[in-house]
């Protein structure tokens, strides 16, 4: 058979054009076969979790009224933490502290009554470099891609070694079977057992189906600003650039992504 | 004197085998009935095929491990959909999937591991829907 520069050329032509043409007229049984089941919640879709770089949070501080405990009722409440009602034995996921106690070194007598009496809203600094990760025998407490510091209760022992490690008091140990001390369950969190170390974890289980942290869903005032550390044009990142911001005991190293607003 | 030690002897041996044996002559011709495991859940009765997550067989022999796979995923690289081999989709929830389907645990789950002696713990932290307290 003789080809002339013609007929070559069509051919060419059209061979190249089929190359393209599944992903223009992409046929319906060629996509990826999703049967949904009546048990695969519409929000579980990956398109619609909520993902970044770098997950952070910022605090204004000067926005929180003084015996406002929403956050702390939201977050609790949503995670199953129990209320063992005596301090020796509290945990805490989110809870309130005084600015000397959160900011020891930041404090002096002479800082003004208005600083001094802040009650600001302290809960994990998901550290950039977290040293209760670092002591952590079993890998139980781990750093995910995001940067959301997280607790694989599976595998958490109790040795408390991230207790120790965490300059923050972050993290409580259950020294008592919670279950009775939780006033009313929520089904779709897994409660904790004695023996188990918990903390703050970033709402990622609420970020997989895109929603943000409870806490800050919960905060009327506003005070919480969730989101992305490394791009440029998130709400944090032009918040923070506008404000003046503390960390807290920054001078460990920890790099904590907590951001203070006072 | 000899000829009495070694009655003694015999009659010990006796005894000794009368009750190293006696778990199996006591349970002699006794059987357990295998569980009867109830599919009677409202989510089951739903659907058109009668299928679980997996084939049968491998839930049967796999469950322990399937689910391990499906906690180290979902905690560890954040896998919250598992596509089955058919195509079907699932949320990795052991209390919002498994129990869902099986919402008789106690006919279901809890009936196989009394009969074989298994005590998976995993219920001291997730939830068993409908039981939730309060
Ligand atoms: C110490 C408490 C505890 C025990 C015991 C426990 N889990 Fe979990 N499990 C959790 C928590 C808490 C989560 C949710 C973690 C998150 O999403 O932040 C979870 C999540 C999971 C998940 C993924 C999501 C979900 O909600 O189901 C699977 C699967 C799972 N666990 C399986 C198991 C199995 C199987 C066992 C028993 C062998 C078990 N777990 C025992 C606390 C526990
Ligand atoms: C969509 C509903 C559904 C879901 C979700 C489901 N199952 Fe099933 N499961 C079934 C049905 C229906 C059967 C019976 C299949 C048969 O008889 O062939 C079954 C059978 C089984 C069996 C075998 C029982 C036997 O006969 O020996 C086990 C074990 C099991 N399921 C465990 C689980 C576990 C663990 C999960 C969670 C990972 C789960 N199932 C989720 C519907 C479901
Ligand atoms: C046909 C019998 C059967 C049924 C039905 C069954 N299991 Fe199991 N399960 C077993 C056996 C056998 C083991 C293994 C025990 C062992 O290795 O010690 C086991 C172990 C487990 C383990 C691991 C325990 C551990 O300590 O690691 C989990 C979790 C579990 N089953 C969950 C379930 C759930 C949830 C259901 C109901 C949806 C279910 N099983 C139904 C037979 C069954």
């Amino acid at each position: 058979m003789t080809t002339n520069r013609r007929e070559f050329l069509k051919i060419a032509g059209v061979s190249t054009l089929s190359l393209i043409a599944p992903a223009i007229v992409c046929p319906a049984w060629a996509k990826e076969k999703i049967i949904p089941v009546s048990n695969f919640p519409e929000a579980l879709s990956p398109s619609k979790a909520l993902t970044a770089k770098r997950w952070a949070m910022a605090i204004d501080a000067s926005k929180c009224p003084a015996d406002c405990v929403d956050c702390i009722a939201a977050c609790h409440a949503t995670h199953n933490v129990p209320n063992f009602g005596n301090p020796k034995d509290e945990v805490k996921w989110i809870w309130k502290e005084k600015f000397a106690a959160a900011f020891p070194n930041e404090s002096h007598s002479y800082l003004g009554k208005s600083l001094q009496q802040l009650q600001l809203p302290v809960l994990c600094n998901q550290c950039a470099n977290p040293p209760c990760v670092r002591v952590c025998p079993t890998k139980a407490t781990f750093q995910r891609q995001d940067g959301i510091v997280m607790m694989d209760y599976h595998r958490c022992i109790g040795c408390r070694l991230c207790m120790a490690a965490c300059p923050y008091g972050a993290r409580s140990m259950n020294y008592r079977d919670p279950r009775p001390f939780i006033a009313r369950i929520n089904p779709d969190y897994p409660t904790r057992t004695k023996g188990v170390v918990e903390k703050c974890n970033f709402c990622q289980e609420r970020l997989a189906k895109g929603l943000g942290p409870a806490c800050v869903l919960a905060c009327k005032e506003k005070a919480l600003v969730f989101g992305d550390m490394e791009n440029p044009q998130s709400e944090i990142r032009l918040l923070l650039e506008k404000r003046f911001n503390l960390l807290r005991r920054a001078s460990l190293g920890t790099k904590p992504q907590i951001y203070y607003i006072v | 004197m000899k000829k009495h030690q070694w009655g003694m002897i015999a009659l010990g041996l006796v005894i000794f085998i009368i009750v190293v044996t006696f778990p199996f002559w006591y349970g002699k011709g006794k059987t357990s009935p295998p569980p009867q495991l109830s599919l009677d859940t409202p989510a089951i009765a739903q659907l058109k095929e009668k299928r679980c997550v997996e084939d049968t067989s491998f839930m049967r022999e796999s469950h322990m491990k399937f689910l391990g796979t499906w906690r180290d995923g979902a905690i560890r690289e954040g896998k919250r959909l598992h596509t089955a081999r058919d195509g079907r989709v699932f949320e990795v929830s052991l209390s919002g999937t498994c129990l869902k389907c099986h919402s008789n645990k106690e006919q279901f789950c809890d009936r196989c591991h009394n009969y074989l002696g298994a005590k998976p713990s995993c219920f001291s932290c997730h939830n068993i829907p409908g039981e939730a307290k309060k």
